[in-house]
């Protein structure tokens, strides 16, 4: 017992006190700023190795970025990323950053359903489905119920069963052999139920874009209620976007 | 007989590659394999034309430190029926299975033909991955449970089918390719390095420095480019984090399991120092965009050096005296001790590798047997157990977890490292020679992964082949079960932590 009560103290208060003020340290790379300076934009754009960066005028997409950074590291005075960590969304336009956009909050509460605030503001349990993830954003998912995010001290929280459940996280660009359990789990949550995409893959294929091993129909037949940018989403970020959509402070 | 010798990390001209007929190359092939000290790193197959096929078994030297690659060219017409070397060598059961999946091949006398992972690519689409073709056996005693492939958790779909006679698992049974993305035809078809280096990031995101540093090997093989000294130091160091957070995760989860909240927490929030450190060295926690070909963009600055020094003299003051509590904690052996037994002759048989055979007393590491980056002249201390259990499972970890600390340090103290020095990486302009084959193994916390690439006359990736440590080591979670109850499964899953995704590809 004594161990015990020696090791509690050695390892202290691991816990974030407060998740909405806390902040990644840079290099991790959040939100990404575009300048108006004037660079090849035909050059930087062909970098990008998922297609996340159009020009005319240069928009970067954070539904197809990976967040590797390339970009930024040839074009330093063009693209930065910085560490805000307010990238995700419930429209997936909010995602693409054009040159010289100043907003903070991609988020907009007004267009959530009003089901979803007055039902799960004080509690909301989440069934994950991985289709075809690469066991990053599933992990950082299991992250934020450790001890020094603790998710669950908000009422979040992942469920074993989809009748348990009030909505879907689906990571993973959503393979044509999970296309069919993918379904079945969410036809299995009772209505009414939200659907997250956590990661780059899940919202966009990511870097399995165009691949002939996927089968992505079911986004297009269901309305998505929140968009995690990522590769994979922080947890930091998962647990603000989670908050926003439920209308938690 | 003719074959080629190499060293890990290297590629070489496909004309100098001896092609033998079916029957002389499986009669070498069986020969080597019943070495002790061969093991089946890579077998695959590459289609030429319609009609013309090639078969290419890539075989570990643990002794030598050599890659051995044998070659045979086969003819058509289609389907094409060779004999099966599986009832001599089962650790080529799944190699030969995924052939016979893929290509119009087929190896007669295959004890267990059945689908792999159901890939986009297979011969047969006429079965989707919800007609796997289980294994039965009828009785009225018995009864079957089906789990999956949607788990109750937050973790990665597989299906697991256990035939059981009472509360007995008298067989388990686990179907993959769910996960199944088309990773081996995006290698090979994608644009360039830089969208192959993201992608072996992917791979499995979990192992994602060993994936991209194998990627990167091939890629430095195949442009016939040196990296520094320091950028291997720091790779392996990079490698050696890795292994550290993951096999402190698993512990955690194994205390999960049996319930012990302490260590579960406490070994949870350990973790989450080294991947910290991670995300301060490259801004990704798992370590994603730190490897490149030729380069790298995040050096292991001296400020970062000092930095890591103490985290990880943070990290041993507390992990010491947990994991010595953990494992002498009566509950927790009670619930580890002689779970989920794997003798080494299964291991040999199976062809297991890294920790899945070290915790059986078989000695595979490739940090050892082909050292690659920075493990050449030195390397972890190498760690096997006898036992094959739940426990050794957990003591592995905690010893290899000692092993790569004392490492680091020893690295850190020691290495020259000169922090003008910079090397930039060119993921975007790599430029390969042609008809090449080049090979790569890394050992990473998992064990021993294999890259292979091919190009063609214009320098251009037309074959790449993965292996992940999981293909061959699913096998030996199927027999652990075998003889306990199904409440035993999750803490033998969790002991072994195998890769999905990495299986599905």
């Amino acid at each position: 017992m004594l161990k015990e009560l020696k090791i509690l103290l050695q390892n202290g208060k691991q816990f974030i006190p407060n998740l909405r003020k806390a902040e990644i340290p840079l290099p991790w790379r959040g939100r990404p700023s575009i300048s108006g300076a004037r660079v090849d934009e035909e050059a930087l754009a062909a970098i990008c190795p998922t297609g996340a960066i159009t020009v005319k005028p240069l928009t970067l997409d954070m539904g197809r970025c990976t967040f590797c950074g390339e970009c930024a590291l040839a074009f330093p005075e063009k693209i930065t990323f910085t560490n805000n960590i307010n990238i995700y969304s419930n429209k997936r336009e909010n995602l693409l950053i054009r040159e010289g956009e100043q907003r903070n909050n991609l988020f907009e509460p007004a267009a959530v359903r009003p089901e979803i605030r007055t039902l799960f503001k004080k509690s909301l349990k989440l069934r994950q489905v991985s289709a075809g993830g690469d066991n990053s954003a599933e992990w950082e998912l299991n992250a934020c119920g450790n001890a020094n995010f603790d998710m669950h001290r908000y009422g979040i929280e992942f469920v074993a069963s989809p009748r348990h459940a009030d909505g879907v996280v689906i990571t993973g660009p959503i393979t044509s052999n999970m296309a069919e359990a993918l379904r079945i789990t969410f036809e299995a949550t009772p209505a009414p139920k939200i659907i997250v995409l956590a990661g780059v893959d899940a919202i966009s294929g990511g870097i399995f874009t165009g691949s002939p091993a996927l089968h992505r129909s079911f986004l297009d037949e269901h309305p998505v209620d929140l968009y995690i940018p990522g590769n994979p989403p922080h947890p930091l970020v998962i647990i603000n976007a989670l908050l926003d959509l439920s209308g938690r402070k | 007989m003719n074959y080629l010798r190499i060293k890990n990390g290297s590629a070489i001209s496909l004309y100098k590659l001896p092609s033998h007929t079916y029957n002389d190359w499986a009669m070498e092939a069986l020969r080597l394999l019943k070495e002790e000290y061969f093991h089946c790193a890579s077998y695959f197959a590459v289609r030429s034309s319609a009609d013309d096929f090639s078969l290419i078994l890539v075989l570990a030297d643990d002794l030598n430190q050599d890659v051995i690659v044998l070659s045979s060219s086969i003819k058509g017409p289609t389907p094409i029926k060779l004999k099966s070397l599986t009832p001599q060598i089962p650790a080529l059961h799944l190699f030969e299975r995924e052939i016979m999946e893929e290509f119009p091949i087929v190896f007669e006398g295959h004890p267990w033909p059945k689908p792999v992972r159901f890939s986009f690519n297979r011969c047969n689409h006429n079965d989707s991955i919800i007609d796997y073709p289980f294994y039965t056996i009828e009785s009225e005693q018995l009864h079957s449970v089906g789990v999956g492939p949607v788990h109750a958790g937050i973790i990665e779909p597989g299906h697991f089918r256990f035939t059981c006679d009472g509360e007995n698992v008298l067989h388990l049974e686990i179907q993959l390719g769910w996960q199944h993305r088309g990773v081996e035809y995006l290698m090979a078809n994608k644009d360039n390095g830089l969208q192959r280096s993201i992608l072996a990031e992917s791979i499995a995101g979990d192992s994602a420095i060993e994936h991209a540093t194998a990627w990167a090997m091939v890629a430095e093989a195949l442009s016939e480019q040196k990296v520094s000294n320091q950028l291997a130091i720091e790779r392996s160091i990079a490698q050696e984090l890795e292994r550290l957070a993951i096999h402190t995760g698993d512990i955690a989860a194994l205390c999960t399991d049996v319930a012990y909240h302490l260590g579960a927490n406490v070994f949870g929030i350990l973790r989450t120092g080294i991947i910290n450190f991670l995300q301060a060295w490259c801004g990704n926690r798992l370590g994603k965009s730190l490897i490149r070909p030729g380069g790298t963009y995040f050096r292991l600055s001296k400020d970062l050096r000092e930095r890591l020094k103490l985290v990880l003299a943070d990290y041993e003051r507390r992990f010491i005296p947990l994991s010595h509590l953990t494992y002498k904690l009566p509950s927790v052996q009670n619930r580890f001790d002689n779970i989920g037994v794997v003798t080494t002759q299964q291991a040999r048989e199976l062809g297991l590798v890294g920790m899945a055979a070290r915790m059986t007393g078989l000695g595979r590491d490739i940090r050892k047997s082909h050292p690659y980056a920075g493990y050449i002249g030195s390397s972890p201390e190498f760690i096997t157990l006898p036992k094959g259990d739940v426990f050794a499972r957990f003591l592995l970890r905690r010893k290899e977890i000692k092993a790569s600390l004392s490492w680091i340090r020893h690295i850190l103290d020691t290495f020259p490292f000169d922090d003008s020095f910079m090397e930039q990486p060119s993921p975007q302009t790599l430029k390969f020679q042609s008809s090449q084959l080049a090979v790569s193994l890394t050992e990473g916390w998992r064990g021993e992964v294999c890259h292979v690439a091919l190009t063609d006359e214009n320098g251009k990736i037309f074959r790449y082949k993965i292996k992940d440590p999981s293909f061959h080591n699913w096998k030996a979670l199927e027999l652990s079960l075998r003889n306990l109850e199904i409440s035993d499964f999750p803490i033998n899953n969790k002991s072994y932590n195998l890769s999905y995704c990495g299986f599905d590809l």
